[in-house]
């Protein structure tokens, strides 16, 4: 690949302008974790596919573009334009920002049992910093990911969750991040930190939202510390806009006994990256990464799995399932790490791809690195295309061409929707999916 | 009804049928019988418009009709039906949804109102009895993991539920106990009327006991060789598929 020009300048000059605003802030802390980032950024640059870890995904395109830094402009979004297109559940206390920053008047806490913490990072940075100390930017590699470094050195906004010691939290937690990018191309860098003590329970979602048709890029970071004995679902679902770009890491910390669970559902954006990273960090901690992807047109998804297990009997387990049309481009890639003393692992992969397209294209690799002597491992991965026996079968009784297409469509996608626990979110995706078939709407009822 | 006219067809430049002639009026049985690879499934799986084998020769008209223009999804509509030899397995498609859609899709052709989910339950939960089928089946996805004869019983059940005016049971009999014969052979003598017509395809004779045919014809590679009434078939039982072929060549000999 040619060396493009990249705006890594824009990013390091910039950065000299947030170090002035921010250095007078209470998170006094965060300064030099800030200087260590951009300076390790000045020195990786933006990969390139000579990069093992981006190989099939050019983030070129993100490299070339001058974005400005988002602005406040949390009035312009209309709560009522957001309720419908963010699928807002009046019940589940939520913190919505808008183009990076908290938007007080969208966002409804409510009231919180057990000492539970729902704030704005930046809130909480400038009046409680010892809060965060703790786990902000401990565990999201910025050493080697260039996008994390980003975020690591541009943060402002984003969540901050606080799970107390053996408390559980009913509703779901809904984190919505809105962009609106009428006013030309901005970047703005979400960063949440999700703390769940020992013996808690929670669920906490993610919605990435674009509004509007502009270009705008969202590179956000997830910090997810999964205690003792605690138990964390945690879903992202990505509904970025058509010409958007979304970077994003969700790093999960596990210790002992934890169980965590990440489902990935990306629908919307131009370029989308989801690295999931979880570190099993207790002996009998459990994960379990779920994904599904809907990759039309030019868009191109890419899901970038790794799952460290550091400690004996732990278990993983990673479910992906892509459908791709039109010219969709989809990558997936599973690193699985068993570490010396993590015998008794037991790890498995799913990777299961439906190409309906003939100019789609699927790179899907497992990426096995095992050190371990006594390890159960396995994984597997397919591209298939809608089965011609099953087509005919259906057809036969009467169901159109399309109705039939749908329906088997459905029948692949909706696996991994079934996995989905929260029943309203449930709905709305398995909604989503309507939409996004084709004759779609005459399946409503497939269920 | 149906009226097949010099049928050839092929499979990867390969030809299996071979000229078939039939004409199959409402009201009527026909049972086509023949040997292993004879042709029977392919002559089926052509008149319900699968797109694997390619039509070289001849015509077929449905109710005056060119059938083999039409979609296979239009043949349904239009009252074609095939019981498949071999029912598809559909992981992950509810068969009760399934069985909805397709009755919904031929009442729509049909100028009748949809049916919603309470309407169609009742519907369908009459037709089960017929079958003697378990009504959890259809809370199942599509044939997944259903036995042999469970599948074929699923066949008469949907037969049963969109009321085809012509349908092809292709060796609904085969593999079954004789209990689940008698099923099977039950569907098909209910759905007979005036203004039906059915085509069995089978393999041996013991569904003739249950099922009386109006005609029998034997099919040997891809081809008519004998025509009869239901005699026919109990003189097939006697002799065999190879007496048949040596009359058909005898035949052939003279007319030359
Ligand atoms: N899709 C196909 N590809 C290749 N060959 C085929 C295909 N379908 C059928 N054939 C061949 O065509 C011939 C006729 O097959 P067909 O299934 O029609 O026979 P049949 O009379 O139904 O036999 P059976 O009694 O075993 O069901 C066989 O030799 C078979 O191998
Ligand atoms: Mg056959």
């Amino acid at each position: 690949m040619l060396q493009v020009a990249q705006k890594t300048d824009d990013y390091l000059s910039r950065f000299a302008q947030v170090e002035a605003r921010l250095a007078g802030d209470g998170a006094a802390f965060l300064l030099p974790i800030r200087k260590k980032a951009i300076e390790r950024f000045a020195e990786l640059g933006f990969p390139t596919t000579r990069d093992e870890d981006w190989r099939f995904t050019n983030v070129g395109p993100i490299a070339r573009t001058a974005f400005g830094a988002a602005t406040r402009d949390g009035e312009a979004v209309e709560a009522q334009q957001l309720a419908t297109s963010a699928l807002l559940q009046a019940d589940w206390p939520r913190l919505v920002f808008v183009n990076g920053h908290v938007a007080p008047q969208l966002s409804s806490v409510g009231k919180l049992p057990g000492g539970v913490r729902l704030e704005s990072l930046a809130a909480v940075a400038h009046a409680d910093p010892e809060a965060l100390q703790q786990h902000l930017a401990r565990h999201a590699d910025y050493q080697d990911h260039p996008f994390t470094a980003l975020n690591t050195a541009f943060m402002e906004d984003g969540a901050y969750v606080h799970i107390p010691k053996g408390v559980y939290l009913e509703q779901p937690i809904h984190l919505v991040f809105v962009s609106t990018a009428d006013a030309g191309p901005v970047v703005s860098h979400p960063r949440n930190l999700i703390v769940a003590e020992t013996g808690s329970q929670a669920t906490i979602i993610e919605t990435y939202l674009g509004l509007g048709d502009g270009v705008y890029f969202t590179n956000a970071v997830t910090e997810i510390i999964v205690g003792e004995n605690a138990v964390i679902d945690h879903y992202k679902v990505g509904r970025e806009a058509q010409q958007a770009y979304h970077v994003g890491t969700t790093q999960i910390h596990q210790d002992r006994s934890s169980n965590a669970s990440s489902h990935a559902v990306t629908i919307g954006g131009a370029l989308v990256r989801n690295d999931i990273n979880t570190v099993l960090d207790g002996e009998g901690a459990q994960c379990t990464l779920n994904g599904l992807y809907l990759v039309s047109g030019r868009q191109h998804v890419d899901n970038h799995l790794r799952v460290e297990h550091a400690k004996p009997h732990c278990d993983s387990r990673e479910f992906f399932k892509g459908v791709l049309d039109g010219h969709g481009k989809a990558v997936f890639t599973g690193r699985i790490i068993v570490r010396k003393d993590a015998q008794k692992t037991d790890a498995k992969q799913t990777n299961m791809n439906l190409l309906l397209s003939d100019h789609a294209q699927v790179d899907t690799k497992p990426q096995l690195e095992i050190f371990a002597n006594d390890v159960k491992c396995t994984h597997g991965a397919t591209i298939g295309q809608i089965d011609e026996n099953a087509m005919f079968y259906l057809r036969s009784r009467g169901l159109s061409e399309p109705a039939s297409r749908g329906l088997l469509v459905y029948a692949f996608a909706s696996e991994a929707i079934d996995r989905i626990q929260p029943q309203l979110l449930r709905a709305q995706l398995r909604q989503t999916l309507f939409d996004w078939l084709p004759e779609g709407h005459r399946l409503q009822d497939a269920r | 009804m149906l009226e097949i006219r010099n049928l050839h067809a092929s499979v990867e430049g390969h030809e299996i049928l071979k000229g078939v002639d039939l004409t199959v009026n409402a009201g009527e049985l026909h049972s086509i019988m023949g040997p292993n690879g004879s042709g029977k499934s392919t002559l089926a799986q052509v008149l319900a418009g699968r797109d694997t084998y390619e039509v070289t020769q001849g015509e077929v008209l449905y109710e005056g009709r060119n059938l083999l223009e039409m979609a296979p999804d239009e043949r349904a509509r239009a009252g074609v039906f095939m019981a498949f030899q071999y029912p598809v397995e559909i992981p992950g498609v509810n068969t009760a949804y399934f069985l909805r859609a397709a009755l919904n899709a031929i009442r729509k052709h049909r100028g009748l109102e949809e049916l919603d989910a309470a309407d169609f339950l009742d519907w369908v939960k009459d037709k089960m009895k017929l079958v003697d089928m378990d009504e959890r089946l259809l809370n199942r996805s599509i044939n997944e993991g259903f036995s042999g004869g469970e599948k074929k019983r699923g066949e008469i059940l949907q037969m049963a539920v969109l009321e085809p005016k012509l349908a092809i049971m292709d060796e609904t009999d085969s593999g079954l106990d004789i209990d689940a014969l008698k099923i099977v052979a039950k569907g098909v003598n209910t759905l007979r009327s005036a203004d039906r017509a059915i085509i069995v395809i089978t393999h041996y004779q013991r569904i003739l006991d249950y099922i009386v045919p109006d005609f029998v014809h034997v099919l040997v590679d891809g081809r008519i060789v004998r025509s009869g009434g239901k005699e026919l078939a109990i003189e097939l039982e006697e002799k065999g598929y190879a007496g048949m072929e040596q009359k058909n060549a005898a035949t052939e000999s003279i007319a030359s």
